[in-house]
């Protein structure tokens, strides 16, 4: 939301054709950093955000002043070990922490620039953080990770940039949003659209905000994140504080009274039209319509090596949607390893201690950095 | 087991691409990667094994051998390994006709069910037989197709498969398996190794 906080930034001045067939220039992408790019700097991971995230990967978030966002992956002795490997996360553009996004001020007007600002992709994202790869100065990544949409914009930047990073890893993704997942992304664009503070997109000229519309966003997306087995064991038909229904409509089941709890935090920490913009390019991200329905072209130039992982409860982005990934990079024998994490805690796993997940991704990434090194020496 | 990975090791092109299929937890591919090519990977059903060779670096798929074989283009290996695998699968003669379509030659290695060892247990203990090659009882083993080295042989011929190369092993002592010595060495090898090619 723009917040007065010291974001690390630059300003793109190169052009960037976007999708939509607008061009954007002079705009700026936030981004933070941990640990120390290596002399031979050979040691750097990108590390893509999904939808609600932000480049504040590890440590205190100095927005939320909670834990970063991926905590249990990134971080000293974490399974990306910030001791070792130089981890560099940018928030996406159409985002809200300081990237360009609707919620940037227009300078010649002074306002917000709200639904004005051009629809932007996943293609859009990949190609706005290649620009801070470039003014990093790294020539080449030691690996882009990224789960949900961070995971689609992996298989963007592989893509776009076949010889930029020499490991990906997508997790919990797919390659073309399914109808169901856009179903869920359009429920939750109309709620915020049928808030009536929303002003058609500027209601930060009214000093509104439609934050009913984006908590009920929120906790619709929410219960998509987790698994049926997962809610029921956590929450069952536990009452909130009390001890018997009260035959009204306040939270009387704990979930409920979770699911209200999740939205209200959310609208401080989050814009809604940013939330409008993110889904939008989740939906309009098609891979293999962007290679003539052929996803494995997409991957044909690279020599990339591919770690997909999912997880069995994930109903959201499901295996099948991530082996499919893994059958286009087959079928061109591309160097691609594949597991499925058995965890009942939904899509969210790969954000939560799922200690399987956690394992086989640290000793993945630490051995494949020890054989690719070894390799060149 | 050394022996057996020795075998398959000198049996294979320096550097080319193999892929291990049912490659447990990775020992063989960890051995091929030390000594013979770095293009290899791994295709295993069980997930815990599956993580175990991701946790070693090694380049391996969930998947079962018997579905998601398709996926890789046709002779897209130089071999394609099947070490100790075939008699678990439902449909061995489907394994091994998609290994034939992916790999330009298999090497196929199977426990031989026609060790005397194996037969003196059914013949005069009258059980199923257990052995060190064969830990399993009736009701726990995974292995639905028990073949004998004669049996795999027999079937090479009549599916017009070509077979490069047959090795006996008995203990550590490695020969030479021909139509010739075929009866004696299904009597006297705890497994058979075939190099062959559609």
């Amino acid at each position: 939301m723009n917040k007065n906080i010291d974001t690390k930034k630059i300003i793109i001045s190169n052009p960037l054709k976007l999708d939509c067939g607008k061009k954007i220039d002079n705009f700026p992408i936030a981004y933070e950093t941990y640990g120390e790019l290596n002399s031979e700097k050979s040691n750097a991971i990108l590390v893509f955000h999904a939808l609600t995230g932000d480049q504040y990967v590890s440590g205190k978030n100095p927005i939320t002043n909670k834990d970063g966002w991926w905590s249990y992956v990134v971080g000293e002795n974490k399974p990306i070990n910030t001791n070792k490997f130089f981890v560099i996360c940018a928030n996406v553009v159409g985002g809200c922490m300081g990237s360009y996004g609707p919620s940037t001020i227009n300078e010649s007007t002074g306002k917000q620039i709200g639904t004005d600002f051009p629809i932007i992709t996943i293609n859009d994202m990949v190609n706005a953080q290649y620009e801070l790869i470039k003014y990093l100065e790294i020539e080449k990544l030691f690996a882009v990770v990224g789960g949900s949409m961070g995971g689609m914009q992996v298989l963007q930047f592989v893509a776009n940039f076949p010889d930029k990073a020499k490991l990906a890893i997508p997790i919990a993704c797919t390659s073309s949003h399914s109808a169901q997942n856009i179903a869920f992304n359009e429920l939750g664009r109309q709620a915020i659209m049928a808030d009536s503070k929303w002003e058609n997109g500027f209601y930060s000229n009214y000093k509104l905000n439609p934050d009913k519309g984006l908590a009920v966003a929120r906790m619709a997306a929410h219960i998509t994140y987790l698994s049926e087995k997962g809610l029921q064991e956590k929450f069952g038909r536990k009452l909130q504080d009390r001890d018997s229904l009260r035959y009204g409509f306040e939270a009387d089941f704990q979930i409920e009274s979770y699911l209200r709890y999740q939205g209200s935090v959310f609208v401080d920490r989050f814009d809604a039209n940013s939330y409008l913009y993110i889904t939008r390019a989740m939906d309009y991200f098609d891979l293999s319509k962007q290679y003539k329905g052929n996803l494995s072209d997409a991957f044909k130039k690279t020599k990339t090596k591919f770690f997909v992982i999912s997880f069995t409860s994930d109903w959201l982005y499901p295996t099948s949607e991530n082996r499919e990934i893994v059958i286009a990079l087959n079928s061109i024998g591309a160097d691609v390893g594949f597991v499925e994490i058995e965890s009942d805690k939904g899509h969210d796993s790969f954000l939560l201690d799922v200690p399987s997940f956690l394992k086989t991704l640290g000793d993945y990434i630490n051995s494949t950095y020890k054989v690719i090194n070894e390799r060149r020496i | 087991m050394k022996e057996e990975f020795n075998i398959i090791s000198n049996l294979i092109g320096e550097n080319s691409r193999v892929l291990d299929v049912g490659c447990g937890n990775g020992d063989l591919m960890k051995f091929l990667q030390e000594n013979k090519t770095k293009d290899i990977r791994g295709l295993e059903i069980s997930k815990e094994k599956v993580q175990n060779c991701l946790s070693k670096g090694l380049t391996v798929i969930e998947g079962n051998a018997e579905s998601d074989l398709k996926q890789f283009p046709k002779s897209s290996f130089d071999y394609v390994i099947l070490s100790q695998t075939l008699q678990a699968f439902l449909n061995p003669e489907l394994v091994i006709n998609e290994l034939l379509k992916v790999g330009k030659k298999v090497i196929v290695t199977i426990p031989n069910f026609g060790y005397w060892r194996v037969r003196l247990q059914l013949l005069f203990k009258g059980t199923m037989p257990v052995t060190e090659n064969l830990p399993h009882e009736w009701y726990n083993t995974p292995n639905l197709h028990m073949c004998t080295i004669k049996d795999f042989y027999n079937f090479c011929s009549t599916k017009n498969i070509k077979i490069y190369k047959s090795i006996a092993l008995k203990k550590s002592r490695i020969s030479e398996i021909n139509k010739s010595n075929l009866n004696y060495k299904n009597l006297d090898s705890h497994l058979g190794i075939f190099l062959i090619e559609n």
